[in-house]
């Protein structure tokens, strides 16, 4: 018999039932739920009198709309809309008695944030959210995914998911990363070389030396991006680190419920002879800084490289290629390094975390903005911005220029006042470069904390390396 | 939910790659709270101009394909975020079903849950059906669900296939959660057995 990858390990220690043509029905372990997608599955519930089968299971903040201005907790201070929906969250929390941060609670933030930080996320779990970047929580070893609202309301009332199980991958990244290059690279790197088709069907395992070697941080900023390749889940085998973090947090498991937790999380690592129906090998000391160009997160290069031509690109990706470079205001040939920009934005679920501001801030301490750009640091969530001002990375953006926000999603979706005027070129830390997404008419380059840092400083897109 | 059993209607043609949830519905109308009234923004950025004018390049803007109900793409339809508003959006359009050479897994599951079809094509398959959409208004695609067989307007007959599970809740309308809690006893013996292993969770 073959033995298992940790995706199967985990699959099979949530299987409820299988039905003969293989549609299985999955346990659901935490639902993670937000404002944006929850309020017609709240409302499902109520018309069909149904209950939400696992209150105590299921954690609730409002990240995606909420302003990341001060006296926000004053709802009068939101638009309309975004009101209706933060306040119907409030009530659907409290009707339904789930767990809940409210915008005035310091734990309040982004939900793939909150979720780590207060142990909700743990190994081996199954973890969903209506939110494509719910592949954050596989960092921890956990099989995280997003789900649309009719699958929420499904969970909601049911704790389970109808699934079919998806093929395993392997992402190995042998070696070690050269400095100034980051989980980002890395995350962005492997999009580039499979695009972001490249993980339909598929449950990502990313490992190798160089994924060994990330924090929590960095391994949460790798799988977050899963989802930008195609991948219906990445995962991290958990290992020291991943209990380290865990241990003390405070929905952690304590005592001898601890013991029988990790005796069964160090069961949780793919078999050598396993089964992988894919694998993508990559060397870390091929990895560079990377940004992206275009309008696809698989349209990346190497900073040290030039905007590419339409023509260099095959099939449907020409005209793609062709309508990227016009929305983004670029010629083909030129330096990457030549590209000017006019605002960053350090944060998201992808970049929002205390390693990545102290990254940004290492490279920004006594420097300025460029003339011209605006800058905007908005934390992961409460906690991390609290611990951010104890450690004075505070002072640090503010002295550079930046303004330094409330957690939340911001900019990296613009449903909230936080968006890029038309045309306006972004340096962004986020993990999306599509058409319109940071604002309509929004130019974005998604990279590092630490580039974006760079790009800060320059008022162009730069090579960190060459900066420190 | 409202079944689909077979459809003929007019095909508009999107050859375009990698189109996402972003493109298909912007996030300034993910701030309702209600599934319906969305389709008058379906791709609005590409819909419309600044000022909320029609573009008149963009296919559903043009009299041939303004009632399309079939819609044929590029690669990777539907990737980026999950958000349902993006199937809501196009069936509230009048759009029953979506052909593509491929399509973002979280997209192609939101639409099975909302009456929509989205069929998977080989390429050049692909590439017939899009020719055939370019005919416009008079030319209209049958889409058979039970038989699993495209028709174009020139009776060309293209086999598609589609989970059988999924077939059936398409055909019958049948609503997810209400098939799930039939299963209730296996959830609640799962339960018990995972309070005794794994008592954490």
């Amino acid at each position: 018999m073959t033995g298992k990858t940790l995706y199967d390990k985990i699959w099979d220690a949530h299987l409820v039932d299988q039905a003969e043509d293989g549609t299985c029905l999955l346990y659901i372990d935490r639902h993670l739920v937000h404002e944006v997608t929850s309020p017609q599955a709240f409302e499902g519930l109520r018309m069909s009198g149904r209950k939400v089968h696992s209150p105590d299971k299921t954690i609730a903040v409002p990240d995606h709309n909420v302003p990341t201005t001060e006296g926000r907790e004053n709802v009068a201070n939101m638009t309309e809309e975004s009101r209706i929906q933060v306040q119907a969250l409030d009530k659907n929390a409290r009707d339904f008695g789930i767990h809940y941060y409210p915008v005035s609670d310091v734990r309040q933030g982004i939900v793939h944030i909150v979720g780590p930080e207060q142990g909700w996320t743990l190994p081996g779990m199954t973890v969903v959210c209506g939110d494509s970047h719910t592949a954050t929580h596989g960092a921890f070893g956990a099989l995280a995914h997003g789900i649309g609202t009719s699958e929420v309301e499904h969970v909601l009332a049911t704790q389970t998911l109808i699934q079919k199980k998806s093929k395993n991958m392997k992402v190995e990244i042998t070696g070690k990363l050269a400095p100034g290059v980051t989980a980002k690279d890395i995350t962005l790197a492997v999009i580039g070389k499979t695009g972001t088709a490249g993980g339909t069907g598929y449950v990502i395992e990313y490992c190798g030396e160089a994924i060994r070697d990330l924090s929590m941080e960095g391994r949460m900023t790798v799988c977050n991006m899963a989802i930008e390749g195609g991948a219906r889940a990445g995962l991290i085998a958990p290992d020291e680190k991943t209990f380290e973090y865990v241990k003390g947090r405070p929905h952690a498991p304590k005592g001898a419920q601890w013991e029988a937790a990790l005796a069964w999380w160090k069961t949780l690592y793919s078999d050598d002879d396993a089964h992988w129906d894919k694998v993508v090998t990559i060397a870390a000391e091929d990895i560079a800084p990377v940004v992206t160009w275009g309008t696809s997160p698989e349209d990346v290069l190497p900073i040290t490289g030039t905007v590419p031509a339409p023509e260099d690109f095959a099939g449907g990706k020409v005209d793609a290629a062709r309508r990227s470079l016009d929305y983004m205001g670029l010629e083909p040939g030129m330096a990457l390094t030549d590209i000017k920009v006019d605002a960053v934005f350090i944060g998201s679920c992808t970049n929002g975390r205390i390693e990545d501001l102290r990254a940004a801030a290492a490279i920004l301490k006594g420097k300025k903005l460029a003339p011209g750009v605006r800058g905007m640091v908005v934390p992961g969530s409460g906690l991390v911005r609290a611990q951010a001002e104890e450690e004075g990375l505070d002072v640090i953006f503010k002295e550079a220029g930046f303004e330094w926000r409330l957690a939340g999603c911001s900019m990296c979706l613009g449903m909230n006042p936080d968006q890029l005027a038309p045309g306006e070129r972004c340096a962004a830390t986020s993990n999306r470069n599509f058409e319109g997404r940071m604002g309509r008419g929004g130019r974005t380059h998604l990279m590092s904390p630490v580039m974006a840092a760079a790009a800060a400083v320059t008022g162009h897109l730069t090579d960190v390396r060459e900066l420190t | 939910m409202e079944k689909f059993t077979k459809l003929t209607g007019i095909a508009a043609p999107l050859p375009l790659v990698n189109v996402d949830t972003d493109m298909i519905i912007p996030k300034q109308f993910l701030k309702t709270i209600k599934r319906e009234g969305l389709g008058v923004n379906l791709f609005d950025e590409m819909r419309y101009d600044q000022d909320g004018n029609e573009n008149p390049d963009f296919v559903l803007n043009q009299p041939a394909w303004r009632e399309a109900e079939i819609l044929v793409a590029g690669d990777n339809f539907g990737c980026g975020s999950s958000r349902e508003h993006a199937p809501w959006a196009i069936k509230d359009f009048g759009i029953r079903c979506v052909i593509a050479p491929s399509f973002a897994d979280i997209f192609f599951n939101n639409c099975f849950k909302n009456g929509i079809l989205p069929i998977v094509l080989p390429q050049e398959q692909v590439d017939i059906l899009m020719k055939d959409a370019e005919k416009g208004a008079n030319a209209r695609m049958t889409v058979d669900l039970e038989n699993q067989v495209i028709t174009t307007s020139d009776g060309e007959e293209i086999a598609f296939n589609v989970d059988p599970f999924r077939k059936h809740c398409l055909l019958e309308g049948l609503d997810d959660i209400g098939l799930t809690l039939e299963k209730a006893p296996a959830i609640a013996d799962y339960e018990s057995r995972m309070a005794q292993t794994r008592p954490w969770i």
